[in-house]
């Protein structure tokens, strides 16, 4: 029997002593808390967690894990992360990003980790809303949204993530919700378990810029309504009394009652087509009067980039090409007596 | 000709210096017929400089003056500086490359053209009316060698069945062999080249050296010409020599630094010119554990370098001016959480695009403050191509020490110029310590060292040295976020501190040529040392009393700098900018310093400095 000398850690080994300064009844809260618990559970030294975030309310988020963290600049956390990961491939990076840091002003280094299959998590908290400028619409806000800056109304069509990050190629995709803290705790551990890009979108509320924006999925009324929990190799039923499925008519989700209905939609996350994720992913958002699906819509294995990189690195060094003093050397020389 | 071949005997004429120019279409391979040459000449043992020009379209319009490309060298049996400022010889492939580079070539030059291409299309495409080689302006001044270079190609490959445009495009090789012949160069480093380059197709490895042959025959047996010339070896420092350009002088010393840190090290970039072959050369040393990162766009290039440099490697990111532009905010991040961190900035002609391919001094101010907030980043520059390995060592050696990003400048002129270079050995070179912080007794992440003010270099994976930085301003020494207007005021004090005091830890300037006191001291930096060197020579020559100094350290400045100013009259500084060393000059040491500002997208002339400093001398 192998012992494990991984210290055993709790909660409280993850809370830093810096005083967490998000507005009272923020989101955040519940997912800073939902983080730590799972940190300790994943039998990885507390040291080679490393935290990497932009900026936003979001991105304070490093300050308050007590880990090794860079809150660096406004949407650029991948990048930092890239470099992070690649020359110590041993750490478990995580890049915390909102709506605005993450789809706005670095929607350009959002495609690209991803298409590459950074070895990260990427936890995007979408509040749609921008926060710490104080309530400017952001790119997931609905259309027509009236903020500081749209005061008509936005006329920008919002952009949905999950959406965004399956047509980059992700690897795993998720969807998960403030409120629900046991889902999100299982959503973070899988994408903690996964290998290469990780995303996972989270809904989070911001109660003073933008209050109730998820209701539907968090109000015990309406949530089942709105709401279809994924698992993976099981039917999509949802509803108060599991009354409801989704079925596939050609590429769109119809709503069917469970009794007496045949076939309901089955899961597939494994599937190397992104299509029936893209379809999931869009479903009451993209595409309204449908339930949002909540969970891992999409999970496959490719290459990660470090994997790649070092591979690389590894199929050069079986044919060196000389030592730095044959370097130094090379070329056309002549010598001058 | 006289119809039966009679051996002519041509007389040897020996010159001390020679500056020639091949131009031509940039499909007419003048690079790297330029390359070529100077490999030769190199295995001579002549000095040489040399300076390419190609435009920045891959493929203009041919036959058009914005696709002429030219590659000139300078060579010489003794210690010359500069790719010189006047042609000797001018060899033009077509009208295009005539007009665009006739200017520069000396009353009495040789001009050696390629008279097939001097058809009425191609004199007409350039708005010449009639044929200039007929026109007594040209005749008279200057003496003119018309040469069927395109159809004694074509007779040369005759028999070998080749397609049109591989016969057209070996052409440039008939321009190579005829040089050789008139520098009696030798032909074999050529034919090694070729043999090697063009193995695997031994049709064009046979045109290529039957053509060569062919012009270096067409020199020797007809009479064209009717004597050639021969340039001594210089009289070199013994020991083992490489031709290298500024680029490739970069890359080597990045790999330098690598093996004698031990650290791993990753080059985020994007490619942009005259940056690029940087990325490409070191992505060819994988072996090595060398990590190049071919980014999205130019602020993931260094932002993945400060990640690499905060996870405990060392990142770099190569660029050019408006690659500075974006990595900006960057820069400053590196400031602030004070990383270790090499921003490469080769500088080409600005603003905005500017002009890609050609050379400026132009981003000095930028590389100093083009920032937000206080932001002290230390500057240096490397004078010559073989410098920028020394300097790049210096480079991380500054960065590691003292927990910085380091602006490491170049331009284009150094970038692609080339020179010999003295091979050092690998145990010469400086020893760079790099301390990783273990010890958790004591430790906060803005402890600093009390001499050099740098913080610890403590990277995740070190367990109990779990910490956070970012860019919200720090406490001292904890590092935690802080808004306390008297801890922002110490930190900003701090940081400039930390740097300014790099002046204790940087060799003092020293007189490079004349004395040290008199009326005009030249001040320069970067790639303008070869032509202040020069320039000086000829002063000193013509009795003044001159001398000269160069800067590699740009902030902060070598110590002595004020002192030095101080015992002469006049001060010169030329620069390929309006004025911007001047600037600092005189704000820092209320010196009256004068400028030569001359920004053409061209080194500057030494005849320009000499002229200059005569007026300021009078």
């Amino acid at each position: 029997m192998v012992i494990s000398e991984q210290p055993k850690y709790t909660k409280a080994d993850f809370e830093s002593d810096n005083d967490v300064r998000w507005c009272p009844g923020c989101g955040d809260y519940a997912i800073l808390s939902a983080v730590q618990q799972v940190m300790p559970q994943l039998g990885i030294p507390k040291e080679k967690f490393v935290f990497v975030s932009g900026i936003g309310c979001s991105s304070r988020f490093p300050y308050y894990m007590n880990c090794y963290g860079f809150h660096t600049i406004h949407g650029r956390a991948l990048t930092v992360a890239t470099g992070v990961k690649s020359v110590n491939p041993e750490l478990s990076v995580w890049v915390i990003t909102g709506d605005g840091d993450g789809l706005s002003i670095g929607g350009n280094h959002f495609l690209h980790a991803i298409r590459r299959n950074q070895d990260f998590k990427i936890l995007l908290f979408n509040n749609k809303i921008y926060g710490l400028t104080k309530g400017q619409y952001s790119p997931t806000s609905e259309f027509g949204k009236k903020t500081k800056s749209t005061p008509m109304g936005s006329i920008d069509t919002p952009i949905n993530p999950i959406s965004l990050a399956i047509a980059s190629g992700a690897t795993f995709v998720a969807r998960t919700v403030d409120k629900n803290v046991k889902h999100m705790m299982d959503i973070l551990k899988q994408a903690a378990e996964h290998k290469g890009t990780a995303f996972v979108e989270i809904y989070q509320n911001c109660w003073v810029f933008n209050d109730n924006a998820f209701v539907s999925y968090t109000d015990k009324d309406v949530k089942s309504d709105n709401s279809v929990y994924l698992e993976d190799g099981k039917p999509l039923i949802f509803g108060n009394n599991h009354e409801k499925a989704i079925k596939l008519n050609g590429f769109h989700p119809e709503i069917i009652k469970v009794a007496g209905s045949n076939n309901p939609l089955i899961h597939d996350a494994k599937s190397e087509d992104r299509g029936l994720a893209y379809v999931l992913g869009q479903m009451g958002v993209e595409n309204p009067g449908l339930p949002v699906a909540f969970g891992v819509l999409r999970k496959v294995q490719r290459p990660t980039y470090q994997e790649l990189l070092y591979g690389q690195e590894e199929q050069a060094k079986q044919k060196p090409k000389g030592s730095l003093e044959q370097i130094l050397n090379s070329g056309d020389t002549w010598v001058v007596k | 000709m006289s119809t039966t071949q009679t051996k002519i005997v041509k007389k040897t004429e020996s010159l001390e210096e020679a500056v020639i120019r091949f131009a031509g279409d940039s499909g007419d391979g003048m690079q790297l017929t330029g390359g070529q040459f100077t490999t030769s000449t190199a295995i001579v043992g002549n000095d040489l400089s040399t300076l390419p020009d190609y435009p920045a379209e891959i493929r203009a319009p041919a036959g058009s003056l914005a696709g002429v490309s030219g590659f000139q060298i300078h060579f010489s049996s003794k210690d010359i500086h500069t790719p010189g400022d006047a042609l000797d010889v001018l060899v033009a492939m077509n009208p295009a490359a005539l007009k665009a580079n006739l200017q520069d070539l000396k009353p009495g030059g040789m001009l050696i053209v390629n008279t097939n291409a001097f058809t009425e299309t191609n004199l007409k495409k350039v708005g010449y009316a009639k044929n200039p080689l007929e026109e007594e302006s040209l005749t008279t001044k200057y003496q003119i060698f018309s040469v069927e270079v395109t159809r004694l190609t074509q007779n040369a490959l005759e028999d070998l069945k080749l397609s049109a445009k591989l016969v057209d495009r070996s052409k440039n090789m008939f321009a190579l062999g005829l040089m050789y012949w008139l520098y009696s160069r030798p032909m074999e480093p050529t034919i090694e080249w070729v043999k090697k380059k063009f193995a695997g197709k031994p049709d064009i490895l046979e045109a290529n050296l039957r053509v060569l042959k062919a012009g270096y025959h067409f020199g020797e047996t007809t009479e064209t010409f009717i004597s050639h010339f021969e340039i001594k070896q210089a009289e070199i420092k013994p020991g083992k020599y490489r031709n290298i350009t500024g680029n490739e002088a970069t890359v080597l010393g990045i790999i330098a630094a690598k093996e004698v840190t031990g650290l791993e090290l990753f080059l985020g970039s994007y490619p942009i010119t005259p940056a690029s072959d940087i990325l490409h050369e070191l992505s060819r040393y994988k072996y090595l554990g060398i990590k190049t990162f071919q980014a999205e766009d130019e602020i993931a290039a260094i932002g993945s370098a400060i990640g690499a440099s905060f996870a405990g490697g060392f990142g770099i990111t190569t660029t050019s001016g408006p690659g500075v532009c974006l990595k900006s905010e960057f820069i400053n991040l590196a400031v602030k959480t004070e990383l270790p961190l090499i921003v490469c900035d080769i500088q080409r002609g600005g603003p905005s695009t500017g002009l890609p391919t050609k050379t400026e001094q132009a981003d000095l101010l930028q590389a100093l403050f083009g920032r937000n907030g206080e932001s002290p980043v230390p500057v240096i520059a490397a004078s010559t191509p073989s410098d920028c390995f020394e300097t790049m060592l210096e480079a991380f050696r500054i960065a590691i020490k003292y927990m910085t990003p380091v602006f490491f400048m170049s331009d284009g002129y150094l970038a692609n110029g080339s020179e010999p270079w003295f091979i050092p050995s690998v145990s010469s070179l400086p020893k760079i310590e790099v301390k990783y912080r273990k010890e958790k007794e004591g430790f906060a992440p803005f402890v600093r060292d009390e001499k050099t003010l740098a913080r610890p270099w403590a990277i995740p994976g070190t367990c109990g040295l779990e910490h956070v930085v970012g860019g919200l301003e720090a406490e001292q020494v904890t590092g935690r976020v802080s808004y306390d207007p008297v801890n922002h005021d110490a930190m900003v004090k701090i940081r400039a501190k930390k740097i300014a005091n790099i002046e204790n830890d940087i060799p003092e300037l020293k007189i490079l040529n004349g004395s040290d006191k008199g009326d005009l001291l030249i001040l320069g930096w970067g790639s303008t040392l070869g032509s202040i060197n020069a320039a000086i020579e000829k002063l000193l020559e013509n009795g003044h009393k001159v001398a000269n100094v160069h800067l590699r350290h740009l902030n902060p400045f070598p110590k002595n700098l004020g002192a030095v100013l101080k015992n002469f009259k006049h001060v010169l500084i030329p620069e390929v900018n309006l004025g911007q060393l001047r600037l600092l000059v005189r704000a820092r040491y209320l010196v009256d310093a004068q400028g030569l500002n001359i920004v053409s997208g061209q080194p500057l002339k030494v005849r320009d400095i000499v002229e200059a400093a005569e007026k300021l001398l009078k």
